[in-house]
């Protein structure tokens, strides 16, 4: 009894302790292969690469042994959705848990096959070799029942000192395609008789479709089926351009009813919202008295993801309209609670929904991924029998994609006269970072809502803490006697808000580091000390100081009036990755960031160039949010359409960038995709106000916002 | 209606439109899908392919308005089997992430060494000016381009 109860309350790791069967994961195969299932995705950020390294090495065999399939709910383990930079965590350690207890089962049958001890054995490239002679192979010894079985507990993995496989640079097994043009995402996939469809958005959030006489539509060339259910209307129609000029008819001629406007862009407006209140930190030490008080306000406005690709995905009906099947290819970070949405939209089982995941440009978070797959799936019920490709306009993207949530944030402090700090207050104010399918008591699709008869959305939510979504990263790092850290939730926002690359951890992290350094200012300290006063965590010291020594960052240097360096430092959800920036900017006409140096740890590295290209992507990333990017709307709707209005980094203004990875073998390894938002975001800052002397707090950090707080 | 198109290297006939952008030809009625739609605007690059030597957006050009040239896609750059030294720079620096932009910045990086085989860094920059990455490659892409720009002066 005793025992059932421990086994309960034993966890497997990662993503299989809720998926136990070990052929959900993984087979031997009889050809000399072995295929791997993992639930998670590719979305840009290599991770096949490591979960292939990470099962090479529990099996020892070479890497190029190993066939991946993609992720579907027919056969994948359901692993949620792909994001927070979990998966390493999730999918990777279930799969090195997995694949170690195949070899020792893989072992245990050579032994008794060749007649030999266990201890006898060895294996190299899935030969499994006796010391005294003889072997076997692995490729012998599997059979179909091997792995039809529940993983137990005791399964040893190999000692990070054993690893030859992980903690190399893998070349990602992606790319040599990539490079070649080769067909590598769901909108380079083609099915026999597809056809191609578009959606005619509303003009904005909550406007209704009038009146329409689709006839002059329907009689345009290549035109098969205009779909109209409610709000929602799209277009079939057998070539690409044909639709697309099919809906741009569509757009012309139909008519809508407005909704209620929508106030002004300004991320202040937050603070005139109800809000739900929640102390998330408080703690006080009456022993502790500060002489000066300081205080700031930052904000940061709605962002958008801008994949590059606009989402795209296939849907083919089988059956009848109200009696039918669909096959579903899509770029969601989440196939299961994706298919769980569309069962309710489609009211249908969802054994008759088969999704699988197909690879889309980066998305860095909750795109249109998910909604452009009802779509198809809306526009495909309309036409059973063929499938149906939908690709979003440009524009589409831009204006229906969620955004990231705007955010103020109000901190204050107290300084002793030794220069330390003494009191700490956070206040934040965001919309929801999580609307993402899956969501309990209501559907998370954008199409959803504009049927006929709409289904609700989900309540919008955060992820709780410790991970946090608009908390993330808002309780602070550093050690203060006193601090109280206060989140305002505003869950109805103007504009549909969800994930995207660390959550209300950018915001909170850019803040938090920005005050760090006005106030080491005020204690007439150096910024990088001053952090290290406030810090006892060793790996948050170390990489600080090694991205200063990385930078020869000078205590106490001052810029020039047009060049200055700033320093960021977080832990990512402050259980994750390490990571401290030094930014040097210039400016001129403009603000450029020139140069960045920078430390990351990320306990374990699986593959160390794979999570230097993450790091070195989330920077240059993050200096477009910081420099350049902002979602605008008017009163109807969102008027960010193309690129022209929503400028990103170029090549011209992109930064040399220097990484430097703290590898910890013996620490868990965890992932890179976020983490470096809030520290660029603030090393910006503050090497703005290193070269001019002015501070600012609202990002985007432009021109005219220098010019203004020049002047004041 | 038919039309005629020089496509790497062969005459291939298209079943469309005059109007019909020459991206989604390519795309879907030659299957040459390395050659992406990113914004249909010539805003982004990512539909990249070179016609008689010069850098052209496909999704911004008509097909009608490209008969009878010369236009080359990223698939006739190399084959996995038999790389161009570009994409092997692209491999050997990891340029890619999600690799969407790849294969526009890789036809722009083309033009550019065809007729500047030895580019400053400025040059290599100005020349992808057209070409957006939203990942983050930047750096890997640019020395990526410089030493394919290196192997290939070696000859
Ligand atoms: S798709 Fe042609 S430039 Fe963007
Ligand atoms: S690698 Fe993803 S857009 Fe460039």
């Amino acid at each position: 009894m005793a025992q059932a109860q421990d086994a309960a309350a034993r966890k497997l790791p990662g993503s299989l302790d809720t998926n136990r069967r070990l052929d959900r994961w993984l087979r031997i195969n009889a050809d000399g292969t072995v295929t791997v299932t993992p639930g998670k995705v590719e979305i840009g950020q290599g991770i096949l690469t490591a979960l292939v390294q990470m099962v090479a090495e529990e099996l020892d065999i070479a890497v190029s042994r190993i066939r991946l399939v993609p992720a579907t709910t027919a056969i994948s383990p359901d692993e949620g959705i792909t994001s927070g930079s979990r998966s390493i965590q999730e999918s990777g350690l279930a799969l090195r848990h997995a694949a170690a207890e195949a070899r020792d089962l893989l072992l245990a049958r050579a032994a008794q096959r060749l007649g030999v001890t266990l201890e006898s054995l060895t294996v190299a490239d899935g030969v499994v070799s006796a010391r005294g002679g003889g072997s076997a192979t692995y490729w012998e010894l599997a059979s179909p029942d091997l792995l039809a079985r529940d993983a137990s507990f005791d399964v040893m993995s190999k000692l990070p000192a054993e690893h030859v496989v992980v903690g190399t640079s893998l070349a990602r097994v992606d790319i040599p395609g990539k490079v070649t043009g080769q067909p590598s995402y769901v909108q380079d996939m083609v099915l026999p008789g597809m056809l191609h469809g578009r959606i005619t958005r509303p003009p904005g959030p909550q406007a209704q479709l009038q009146r329409l006489d689709a006839q002059e539509v329907e009689q345009m060339p290549g035109v098969v089926a205009v779909v109209r259910d409610g709000s929602f209307l799209g277009v079939v129609a057998a070539r690409e351009e044909q639709a697309i000029r099919a809906e741009r008819r569509l757009a012309r001629i139909a008519q809508w009813t407005p909704g209620p406007d929508l106030p002004a862009n300004d991320p202040r407006h937050l603070r005139t919202l109800a809000a739900e209140t929640e102390v998330i930190s408080e703690k006080g030490d009456p022993a502790t008295a500060g002489a000066r008080q300081f205080g700031a306000e930052y904000t940061k406005p709605y962002l958008a993801h801008a994949s590059l690709a606009p989402s795209c995905a296939i849907a083919h009906w089988e059956g009848s309209k109200d009696r039918g099947k669909v096959r579903i290819w899509t770029h969601s970070q989440g196939i299961f609670p994706l298919r769980g949405d569309i069962a309710q939209v489609l009211d249908m089982p969802e054994a008759d929904i088969v999704i699988t995941h197909a690879e889309g440009a980066g998305c860095y978070g909750h795109n249109a991924a998910d909604d452009v797959t009802l779509d198809a799936v809306l526009l495909a019920r309309a036409v059973p029998g063929k499938p149906v490709r939908v690709q979003w306009m440009r524009e589409d993207e831009f204006a229906w994609e969620p955004f990231s949530s705007p955010m103020v944030i109000r901190l204050s402090a107290a300084l002793d006269d030794r220069g330390h700090i003494v009191n700490w207050g956070h206040e934040l104010w965001s919309h929801a970072h999580s609307t993402r399918p899956g969501g309990r008591g209501g559907v998370n699709l954008l199409a959803a809502w504009h049927l006929e008869k709409p289904l609700p959305a989900a309540k919008p939510g955060n992820p709780p803490l410790p991970g946090g979504g608009s908390h993330r990263n808002a309780i602070p790092l550093y050690d203060f006697p006193n601090q109280k850290v206060t989140n305002h939730l505003i869950r109805q926002s103007p504009l549909r808000t969800s994930a995207m690359r660390a959550l209300g951890g950018h915001a909170n992290a850019f803040a938090i580091e920005c005050f760090m350094d006005e106030l080491a200012a005020a204690a007439g300290a150096d910024p990088v000390e001053f952090r290290l006063r406030h810090l006892k965590d060793a790996r948050a010291r170390a990489v600080i100081e090694k991205a200063a020594g990385m930078a020869k960052w000078q205590p106490g240097e001052k810029g020039n009036g047009e060049r200055g360096r700033g320093v960021g430092f977080a832990r990512y959800k402050n259980l994750a990755a390490y990571f401290a920036v030094i930014a040097e900017v210039n400016i001129a006409e403009d603000v450029r960031v020139t140069r960045m140096w920078a430390a990351v740890d990320v306990g374990q590295a699986i593959n160390p160039d794979g999570v230097i290209n993450q790091i070195e992507g989330g920077m240059i990333q993050t200096v477009s949010w910081t420099l350049k990017e902002r979602v605008d709307f008017d009163r109807h709707g969102v008027t960010t359409r193309t690129w022209d209005d929503y400028p990103i980094l170029s090549f011209v203004e992109a930064p040399e960038v220097e990484v430097a990875l703290i590898n910890r073998p013996d620490a868990p390894p965890v992932g890179a995709g976020e983490g470096t938002q809030g520290p660029v975001s603030a090393a910006i800052g503050n090497a703005i106000y290193n070269a001019l002397g002015a501070r600012l707090r609202d990002m985007p950090f432009t021109r005219d916002r220098i010019v203004a707080a020049l002047s004041t | 209606m038919a039309l005629t198109l020089q496509v790497n290297g062969q005459t291939r006939e298209v079943q469309a439109d005059a109007e019909t952008p020459l991206l989604y030809a390519l795309r879907n009625d030659l299957g040459l899908v390395g050659t992406r739609y990113g914004c249909g605007l010539g805003q982004c690059g990512a539909c990249t392919v070179i016609i008689d030597g010069k850098p052209v957006q496909s999704c911004d050009i008509t097909v009608a308005a490209v008969a009878g040239k010369k236009i080359i896609t990223v698939e006739a750059l190399g084959t996995v089997q038999a790389l161009h030294p570009l994409q092997r720079a692209f491999i050997a620096e990891q340029a890619a992430q999600c690799g969407y932009c790849a294969s526009g910045i890789l036809m722009a990086a083309k033009a550019l060494l065809d007729v500047n085989p030895d580019p400053s860094d400025a040059d290599i920059r100005n020349a992808l000016d057209g070409n957006l990455c939203r990942c983050g490659t930047h750096g890997r892409v640019l020395r990526a381009i410089k030493s394919a720009a290196a192997e290939m002066r070696r000859g």
